[in-house]
């Protein structure tokens, strides 16, 4: 094991966080920050409690996960294209570094940047909103799989991308929407039985669900699948980051 | 049998497109030597050092370097080696020193601020350890790109093109630190377009031509082999046509009349100067200069690239 690369590839991807705070901790945290000022602390007042928990608190771990999977995606992908993009990835292709190797490195450090980003605004919450943590081991849990399984999905994206538009389009055109009709603003109990049904089709919905089952113990889906589905998702994230690594997909000819 | 570092055999290269950019290529690589492979562009020389480093798969084939199989073995075969590739291709807003350092770790080595500062100080970087890299001008670029390749202390440096783009005054500095990488026991295989540079510093020259390796000689020999030398003689007066008595030899009159050009082989050990000196002062051909010449390893490379099929 080449402990020694897994270092310098996280603490390279660590700098180039750390080296532009604004535009990588501060901004995420406030825009998230803005929703449950603006949905929580204002309009909330006005909507009824969901199954005991005020909207304010309600639509948290919900907001939590939209901005943990669009910056893990974003992370993930960018650490891995920039090189690409820039052609310094012949440095890593010519190392000693096998692609476990690699991916401990890059996506360590973009799932670590969102766990940042989860506690910062996890505690930046407990200024405007009414937070409990039931089961505060599962909330962690699903926090730290999550940013790992979405900065794999964020490396594939920026294996497989072969421009800039590629590497935005999926975070904009996917990951949004799915949070969005994911469950962040509601509970799925508000749907129409046929759009319940679609919902299900939606990876996203066993993540918010399990997510806010950790902090006030209501979910739209059982526990044990959300689980379930966070591992199957991380598992078949790997499989596809192996499969590409062995083939060289996108990065050897 | 002289102790290789890197074995080739039967090494292809087909890409998706169809494109055979290596055709059956095998080569010794001897542990020490500076080796230059020369060729157009578009020769297979920059694919054949991608394979060697891992970035490139090949398509049939095997390399060994020091024994490992750079596959199967790719780990330790790797860590022997250091790449400069030819594109300038840096880390915009890393300073010079994270750069070195993060290429040191890749390899898996310990840090250790001794050996970088010496790689820096070797290369006039010092100074510039602290900058970004976007700040650096080419030719500084250019040597961050050598410093990352040496952070790891590798035993074989692969070099492709060094010196394109670059001041008189860094191609010397390079050269220099060749010469002494090599003093040091590196192995150093370079890639130039300026045949001059391989003539100054290679012991082994290779020529590669449509994906496949044409010649590997000792640069000596190959002089000495393919190199013609040609006798200048500067006439007193015209002559319209060579004396009868001198058509035996390889002579020919220049267009104005005014001066022969003898070539003949510089392996032979008997040149013919003597009996043709002879010969002209019978047939009454007299001369006011006379000077040698040895054809360079461009001309060599040359005829044998035009003369290739």
């Amino acid at each position: 094991m080449n402990v020694e690369a897994i270092k310098a590839i996280y603490k390279f991807e660590m700098a180039r966080t750390f080296r532009t705070p604004l535009q990588s901790l501060i901004s995420p945290v406030i825009s998230t920050s803005l929703y449950f000022v603006v949905f929580g602390a204002a309009i909330g007042s006005r909507i009824t409690e969901i199954e005991g928990v005020s909207y304010g608190a309600f639509i948290l771990p919900g907001l939590i996960m939209l901005m943990i999977l669009t910056q893990s995606v974003a992370n993930g992908s960018f650490g891995i294209y920039f090189p690409k993009f820039l052609g310094t990835i012949y440095e890593l292709l010519s190392a000693p570094v096998s692609s476990f190797e690699t991916v401990v490195g890059y996506v360590g450090a973009a799932a670590t940047k969102s766990i940042i980003l989860g506690v910062l605004v996890l505690a930046t919450a407990w200024f405007f909103v009414p937070i409990r943590i039931d089961h505060p081991f599962w909330m962690l849990a699903f926090l730290v799989l999550t940013a790992i399984t979405f900065s794999l999905v964020g490396f594939i994206i920026g294996i497989w991308a072969k421009g800039m538009e590629q590497l935005q389009t999926v975070p904009l055109l996917i990951i949004t929407p799915l949070t969005f009709l994911g469950g962040t603003f509601y509970s799925l109990s508000v749907l129409p039985p046929f759009w319940q049904a679609v919902s299900l089709f939606n990876p996203v919905v066993y993540l918010i669900s399990g997510f806010r089952w950790a902090f006030y113990g209501i979910a739209d889906v059982d526990i044990s699948i959300s689980v379930a589905a966070t591992l199957g998702f991380l598992a078949i994230c790997l499989g596809i980051v192996s499969w590409m690594f062995r083939t060289g997909y996108r990065l050897k000819s | 049998m002289p102790d290789a570092v890197i074995t080739i055999a039967d090494l292809s290269k087909t890409y998706a497109s169809g494109f055979a950019a290596l055709k059956h290529v095998s080569l010794e690589i001897e542990r020490g030597e500076i080796l230059a492979l020369l060729g157009p562009n578009g020769a297979g020389k920059t694919t054949l050092i991608s394979i060697i480093c891992g970035i490139v798969t090949p398509s049939d084939g095997t390399v060994t370097v020091d024994g490992h199989d750079i596959v199967r073995d790719y780990r330790d075969s790797r860590k022997m080696i250091g790449l400069v590739p030819q594109e300038l291709t840096t880390d915009a807003f890393e300073t010079v020193w994270a750069t070195v350092s993060h290429s040191r770790g890749l390899f898996g080595k310990k840090p250790n601020p001794e050996h970088l500062e010496k790689v820096l100080r070797e290369l006039s970087l010092w100074d510039k350890k602290d900058s970004k890299i976007m700040q650096l001008s080419g030719g500084m670029k250019r040597r961050v790109m050598i410093a990352k390749a040496l952070s790891h202390e590798p035993e074989v440096l692969f070099l492709d093109e060094p010196t394109a783009g670059v001041d008189v005054e860094l191609r010397k500095d390079m050269w220099a630190m060749i010469r002494r990488l090599r003093a040091a026991g590196t192995t150093i295989i370079l890639t130039t377009h300026y045949i001059a540079e391989a003539e100054e510093m290679a012991d082994r020259i290779g020529i590669i031509q449509h994906g496949e390796l044409v010649l590997v000689e000792e640069k000596a020999e190959l002089m000495r082999k393919l190199g013609k030398k040609q006798l200048t003689l500067t006439l007193q007066e015209r002559l319209d046509a060579l004396p009868e008595a001198l058509q035996p030899y390889a002579l020919e009159l220049a267009a104005d009349g005014e001066s022969l050009v003898y070539t003949y082989d510089a392996q032979g050990e008997r040149s013919g100067i003597s009996g043709l000196l002879a010969d002209l002062g019978s047939a009454g051909v007299r001369f006011r200069d006379l000077r040698t010449s040895e054809s360079s390893l461009e001309d060599i490379f040359v005829s044998l690239v035009r003369d290739a099929p």
